[in-house]
């Protein structure tokens, strides 16, 4: 199963990308998940940003939002906007 | 309705004026524009930029105002939201509602405001004399946020 993976502002910045195509094993369904497995995966900024929030398919969702191929998911701090 | 999301400054008045054109039920007209300070706790801001999530942030602020105008009779709503460079004194947002009574207008207003801040996709960088910083996210916000939730 592959998805596209987005990150925004300071979690951009800090892991040096927008984003990428990833490639999950089967056992990743759900997007705590797919955050676990990118942090033990050389993006360790995902396990210490503070308060991250998430989006499937441009709708902000939990972390026991479910996961499926060709999502498009978000991982950024909160937002700032105003 | 309408959504938009730009680099371009706006002109309120001319929004303004757009948006009840023509129509005779409007009797409210409340809007709220969003400035960009010289300060942030306690520090001189000489530049900021707004980034944000295209697609979602359009997608997101559509949300916002549906669920608006289905908690209040409301006949139009305008939300501007500016990205990219900003420089103190620049208007960062435009959000306007038209209706029958002031009531209506005002509410749907500030809930659409307060629901923008902890829900659109969008974040801000000030430069400061000590370099460039990411906003941190407000409690009040989200405090402000939670009031509407019924």
């Amino acid at each position: 199963m592959s998805v596209q993976v987005l990150y925004f502002a300071s979690l951009k910045e800090a892991l040096g990308m927008g984003g990428e195509m990833v490639e999950l094993p089967a056992g990743v369904t759900t997007v705590g998940g797919l955050r676990d497995w990118l942090a033990s995966h050389g993006r360790d900024k995902l396990a210490s940003a503070r308060n991250l929030r998430c989006a499937v398919n441009q709708d902000m969702a939990g972390a026991d939002a479910i996961v499926r191929d060709g999502d498009e998911i978000a991982f950024f701090p909160p937002v700032t906007g105003g | 309705m309408t959504v938009r999301v730009q680099e371009a400054d706006f002109d309120v008045g001319a929004e303004l004026t757009a948006l009840r054109a023509g129509d005779a039920r409007v009797g409210a007209l409340a809007s709220f524009v969003g400035l960009v300070r010289d300060v942030n706790h306690g520090v001189g801001i000489s530049e900021m930029t707004l980034e944000h999530y295209p697609g979602m942030t359009e997608k997101a602020l559509a949300a916002i105002v549906d669920e608006a105008k289905a908690r209040w009779d409301i006949y139009g709503a305008l939300v501007i939201h500016r990205v990219g460079p900003l420089k103190p004194c620049d208007q960062i947002v435009l959000v306007a509602v038209t209706s029958a009574h002031r009531g209506e207008a005002f509410a749907a207003c500030e809930f659409i405001m307060d629901y923008l801040k902890t829900r659109a996709p969008f974040w801000k960088r000030e430069v400061t004399p000590e370099g460039a910083r990411w906003v941190d996210a407000r409690e009040s916000d989200d405090s402000a946020a939670t009031r509407w939730e019924k």
